[in-house]
């Protein structure tokens, strides 16, 4: 079978909207299927995969940082990565600007930082691709 | 012959372009395209049959698929889906899209 490739760019910000669980759900699932994945993470998409990200404990649950087990989505893009290191193949490329911009650049293993031209050549390179707009 | 997939995450009663995407899904069907709507997050409330939304879409012959976790966040049971909507995980999503000369709109 051909092989088969798919392109998201995602724009929200972690812990911001569903769409960020979702997303990160279609690209395990299509990993799952074999099929490659491109991200093109735009705007606050690009902290997705801050390393400095860190669970926290609950206070008004009274909770522990391991009671509490609170996911972060750090460690959710590099399970898909380590996932995604050859074949199938995840591809994540962080815009340069916008982690510029918020000062982002300190990401996870498997991150590149690239541009708007790499998401047009990831798209023209597809089998299709998908645009999670904010609203 | 094009195949749509048009991904509704809206809330119904947040939106009234839920409308619009039904009236867009009917509109393609009708052109000899095949379409099918994928309802995820709060897309899902519309997939309830006493809310009586989207029910020209099955009637047009445009396929309706329900995200399953997002029906269980939601405690949305499979009793309650209106005719012609199916629960599927989001791996029925990734098939979808993964087949060639397929559009996919998020709204």
């Amino acid at each position: 079978m051909k092989e088969r490739t798919l392109t998201l760019a995602l724009m929200d910000p972690p812990y911001e909207s569903a769409n960020s669980t979702t997303a990160l759900r279609i690209i395990s699932a299509a990993l799952e299927q074999g099929i490659n994945v491109n991200v093109f993470a735009y705007e606050g998409a690009v902290c997705l995969p801050l390393k400095d990200q860190a669970p926290h404990a609950n206070p008004v649950k009274g909770t522990t940082v391991e009671e509490e087990d609170h996911p972060t989505t750090k460690a959710f893009v590099s399970s898909l990565l380590a996932i995604g290191k050859d074949k199938p193949r995840l591809t994540w490329v962080n815009c340069g600007l916008c982690v510029d911009e918020r000062g982002a650049a300190n990401v996870v293993e498997g991150v590149r930082r690239g541009s708007p031209a790499d998401f047009f050549k990831m798209a023209s390179e597809s089998t299709n691709t998908l645009v999670i707009p904010t609203r | 012959m094009t195949t749509y997939v048009l991904i509704e995450s809206r809330d119904p009663f947040e939106s009234r372009d839920t409308t619009f995407i039904e009236q867009t899904a009917v509109a393609i069907k009708e052109r000899g395209h095949a379409v099918t709507v994928f309802l995820v997050q709060n897309g899902v409330f519309a997939a309830r049959k006493n809310i009586g939304r989207l029910s020209r879409l099955a009637e047009a012959g445009v396929t309706v698929i329900a995200d399953d976790l997002s029906l269980r966040e939601r405690g949305i049971q499979p009793e309650e889906l209106a005719a012609g909507i199916r629960e599927a995980g989001i791996g029925s999503l990734v098939d979808a899209l993964a087949n060639p000369n397929t559009k996919a709109v998020w709204h």
